[in-house]
């Protein structure tokens, strides 16, 4: 993982944005429907960087980590880039972290690893 | 590798576990063992400009300390991803907890029965400030069970309907065992309770 260290301050890149219109966990997952390269050359680098590495499904924590930033910057890039539908945000599958039938599948899942 | 474009991806969906405790517990340890992409992790952060802020016990071998991001990845199905959240070791950051916390199945807190008051201001924020059900996990460092589990529940403070359990954060099917017992406490708190109640958090 690159260690990116900022020049200036983060949040410019967001035009000092903070909030996003949806809410984005750090494990909410984040893909490029169809990648399109000019628009990627027209992005500034942080942003395409972070297009390109949601070419693969990550989560919005992943895509933090290996574009160097920060989680907050991170959420509002992605926000941006999904309102245009540049990036899709995958929606839950399940009604709530408690959906029975999530905890099921996990259960089963992890006790195959034990 | 799977594409993006790909009907799959789409339906692709994803939990969480927190893993918490104190500093110095293992959470690093317990996410790397089961992680199946190379931990990702912001130590590198840490090591150069926290030395003068988190001092470490003489007798600790670690170095470096985690900020921020600590987390790992596990494939439960094709269309189901499993993510493991280490928490920050430092009361400081607080404010990442709760952003950590939300929307998580459940958490799992680490405790070293060496330094067990590492682990209290963790179990006293899933016990007081978080909704989200929670375990604590004795990490046997070298393998063996220092205190009676009924010791350490009595040092904690536990109430009687938190599990407590144990585990060798090297050991990937150790963590795995663990994690089961966290789904398997959220599947019970979730039966008891009025699914709603849960579910607004």
């Amino acid at each position: 993982m690159p260690t990116t260290y900022w020049k200036v301050r983060p949040y410019v890149l967001t035009g000092g944005r903070t909030r996003t219109r949806q809410h984005l966990l750090v494990h909410t997952l984040v893909s490029v429907p169809y990648y399109d390269a000019v628009f990627a050359s027209s992005l500034l680098p942080e942003v395409r960087s972070l297009y390109e590495h949601a070419r693969e499904t990550r989560s919005v924590a992943e895509l933090s980590a290996v574009c160097g930033m920060s989680l907050g910057v991170t959420r509002v890039v992605v926000d941006d880039l999904a309102a245009s539908d540049r990036l899709y945000v995958h929606a839950d599958q399940y009604s709530s972290p408690f959906d029975f039938r999530l905890l099921e599948r996990l259960r089963d899942g992890l006790r195959q690893l034990a | 590798m799977d594409s993006a474009s790909s009907p799959d991806s789409v339906k692709l969906t994803s939990a969480k576990i927190v893993i918490a405790g104190g500093f110095g517990v293992g959470k690093t340890t317990c996410v790397q063992s089961i992680s199946e992409i190379p931990p990702i992790n912001t130590e590198a952060w840490m090591t150069a400009a926290s030395e003068p802020v988190d001092r470490l016990d003489p007798g600790i071998d670690k170095t470096t300390t985690t900020v921020a991001m600590d987390f790992g990845r596990l494939t439960i199905a094709p269309d189901l991803v499993l993510y493991l959240f280490g928490t920050p070791g430092q009361p400081r950051f607080w404010p990442v907890w709760d952003d950590l916390c939300r929307g998580a199945v459940g958490a799992l807190v680490l405790a070293d029965t060496r330094h067990l008051e590492a682990s209290f201001p963790a179990v006293n924020y899933f016990e007081q400030d978080s909704d989200v059900p929670f375990v604590v996990c004795v990490n046997l460092f070298d393998g063996v069970l220092t205190h009676d589990l009924d010791d350490v529940r009595e040092a904690l403070a536990l109430s009687p309907d938190v599990p407590l359990t144990t585990c060798d954060a090297r050991d990937p099917s150790s963590v795995a065992q663990a994690l089961v017992t966290v789904v398997e406490h959220t599947m019970k708190r979730a039966a008891g309770s009025t699914a709603g109640a849960l579910a607004t958090r």
